[in-house]
């Protein structure tokens, strides 16, 4: 186990120690967790304390063990090796204590659209076992929460995507969980939806001091967090607040167009010893410190006529590319399937 | 149950949820929110009141009363759904009405060796078995669809007995089955079965305990298919059997070996002979004419009891609840 961490060297990606106890304090405590589909390492080696108040997130590609990985604690997906404890149960071998624990929000909705949202509300709290006095109050500040008051007596399958993702939001929250875990919680979600759906998450942070855990491959969501993993290949290979992951990388990016790229390459190479990466539409990207002090020399200096150029503070894809070697949306391109299909098994 | 559980305020509480209330600050007094020029054009979508106070639960699971009330909610869903599907309803009750006024009358006028029997009286309970036997089905393969929505990955992550969800869902395909089963009771005096309560009773009891024994096959045949387009398949594949060899339609009295063992195997046999053996108890017939139509199930010329027939649909919804079970032990 201890072999892992030579692979991510320089950088520590900043976990608990390898082959320690799991931290039974934790929201959740992740030790060596494996989870082998066949041939394939989906979750290939996870060391990862998440504090209770903590808001954390999963940051990665489609395929990089995101999902899996909540699978895995959410006691869904049984893992093949290492230990996972959440509100300080073994998501093996206290599988009910976890559930009662935890609140789900999943990629795909899990509503049913033929009954109405207090229909679903309260089939959950009897599944839950939420004391029945209190399961009516509590769903009715829910649903009021979330601002669904007005529609708690119509079909679900009348909602839009946003109302149905806030009334799962609700019905994860039914039974106080102590962590609520947020699938992707804003895919296919429409702008307007997804800043009202993280408002929800915010507010609940501030006022029940849940523990929220979730994965996004959406760079802004991600700055939200407290702290973020970013994971890639079924592997965490940074763990840090998304400050400390920026300031880490140090460089800025600069992204410039010429009508000679070619040319522009060999004298970025030749006269400012910079290598640039030529982009699909042809325009060059290469890291720099202090980038704005780097531009007027790069004016006066290149010697190929320069159509535009930009400067970017380092963003959490610089620290993807840092530390994979890629950015997220072109690990991304990877064919991941039709967007219904269900991962392997 | 309100009375019994979800009581221990103090006590056995699952976790440490803090006590504090919990309080949301309504959007309206946010200064500089980003949604405040969508919540203008959306007001229905904004919370209402300022503040809401949501106090937290803490939960009194584990017991006998928390399982009973998840097996209650999800028969009460199976129900509620049932309920609201019209399609549903309607194709179910139109069904048996074909079975019994267009083949039963069309193959009446065939039919010899019937002794002055109206065909559709021996037919009756065979269309009630069948009845029962679609609609049962098709709550157990439901599963199905709940899977494919997403439904059923809520159920399974609850902390509830994977049995508690087998039971509910039998319970709902039992109830589902049974209620249009009620209306062709309600017609069978127009067939000569006789209105005796008792007679339908213990069809209504028939039609219950089948049903279950069907729904939790349907759950079996169900659980590792996973998309609707492979379940149309196995519906068709499970129905078109167990209805033929089932002696719902034809005696099952001499027929050719090879037969006689395929309806043997056939679980629906069993229940079809058990209504028919009740049916036929109360009509007014010789013996002879009985031992033709009604001549009960044999195991190679042994006659298979009354009240053993019965045992067997038990039996079979036993181990079909003990393997749906099993199957669903695992989430995905």
């Amino acid at each position: 186990m201890a072999v892992e961490t030579s692979e991510v060297s320089p950088h520590d990606p900043g976990g608990p120690r390898p082959g320690s106890p799991p931290d039974r304090d934790a929201a959740v405590s992740l030790r060596g967790l494996r989870k082998r589909y066949g041939n394939l390492d989906a979750v290939a080696g996870i060391d990862l304390d998440v504090q209770m108040g903590e808001t954390f997130g999963f940051l990665g590609p489609n395929g990089a063990g995101k999902s899996t990985t909540i699978k895995i604690l959410c006691t869904i997906v049984e893992p093949t090796g290492g230990a996972a404890v959440v509100a300080g149960h073994d998501v093996l071998r206290e599988r009910n204590a976890v559930r009662r624990s935890i609140g789900l929000v999943f990629q795909e909705t899990t509503l049913d659209d033929y009954l109405t949202a207090a229909q679903n509300l309260r089939f959950h709290a009897d599944l839950y076992g939420v004391p029945k006095r209190d399961a009516v109050a509590r769903a009715q500040g829910l649903l009021e929460m979330v601002g669904l008051a007005d529609r708690r007596d119509s079909k679900v399958g009348t909602f839009s995507g946003g109302m149905k993702r806030r009334l799962e939001i609700a019905r994860g929250l039914l039974h106080s969980p102590r962590v609520l875990f947020l699938d992707e919680p804003t895919v296919g979600l429409d702008p307007v939806s997804r800043a009202t759906v993280w408002k929800y998450v915010d507010e609940l942070r501030r006022a029940e001091g849940i523990t929220v855990f979730l994965t996004t491959h959406y760079l802004d969501e991600a700055e939200r967090c407290d702290r973020i993993a970013i994971m890639a290949q079924g592997r965490i290979v940074a763990l840090d607040t998304p400050d400390a992951l920026k300031a880490a990388v140090g460089a800025d990016r600069v992204r410039l167009t010429a009508t000679d790229p070619v040319a522009a390459a060999t004298a970025l190479s030749t006269r400012f010893d910079v290598e640039a990466t030529t982009g699909a539409d042809g325009a060059l990207t290469f890291h720099v410190v202090d980038g704005e002090r780097f531009l007027p020399r790069l004016l006066v200096e290149l010697g190929v006529p320069i159509t535009s150029v930009s400067v970017t503070r380092p963003t959490l894809d610089d620290v993807f590319f840092a530390r994979t070697g890629s950015t997220i949306s072109d690990a991304d391109s990877v064919p991941a399937g039709p967007p219904r299909m269900r991962r392997p098994r | 149950m309100t009375a019994t559980e979800g009581t221990t305020t103090d006590g056995t509480t699952t976790d440490g949820t803090a006590a504090t209330d919990m309080t949301i600050e309504g959007t309206t007094t946010d200064s500089g929110a980003p949604t405040t020029g969508a919540s203008a054009a959306r007001p229905s979508l904004e919370p209402r009141s300022d503040r809401v106070t949501v106090a937290p639960v803490r939960l009194a699971g584990g017991g006998p009363a928390h399982y009973v009330r998840a097996v209650r909610v999800i028969w009460l869903r199976e129900v509620l759904r049932f309920a609201g599907d019209r399609t549903r309803i309607v194709s179910g009750l139109i069904q048996p009405f074909l079975f019994l006024f267009v083949l039963g009358t069309g193959l009446s006028r065939v039919v010899a060796h019937t002794n002055g029997v109206d065909y559709r009286t021996f037919l009756f309970p065979g269309v009630v078995a069948l009845s029962v036997l679609f609609t049962a089905v098709f709550s157990g393969i439901s599963i199905v669809w709940d899977r494919e929505f997403g439904f059923l990955r809520e159920m399974l992550v609850a902390p509830v007995r994977r049995s508690a969800i087998v039971v509910g869902k039998c319970l709902g395909g039992a109830t589902t089955a049974s209620l249009q089963g009620i209306v062709l009771l309600a017609i069978g005096g127009l067939v000569g079965v006789p209105y005796q309560p008792v007679l339908l009773l213990g069809l209504f009891g028939l039609m219950l305990l089948t049903s279950f024994a069907i729904t939790a096959l349907g759950l079996v045949l169900a659980a590792r298919v996973k998309t609707i387009q492979a379940a149309m398949p196995l519906v068709q594949m499970a129905l078109a059997p167990m209805m033929f060899l089932s002696g719902a339609l034809y005696p099952i009295g001499n027929l050719p070996t090879w037969l006689q063992i395929l309806t043997r195997i056939n679980p629906v046999t069993y229940a079809v002979e058990a209504m028919r053996a009740l049916v036929f108890s109360y009509l007014t017939i010789d013996s002879a004419t009985r031992a033709t139509l009604d001549p009960g199930v044999t195991w190679d010329g042994w006659r298979v009891p009354g009240g053993l027939d019965v045992v067997l649909v038990v039996v079979l919804s036993l181990v079909m609840l003990t393997g749906a079970c099993l199957l669903f032990r695992k989430a995905e």
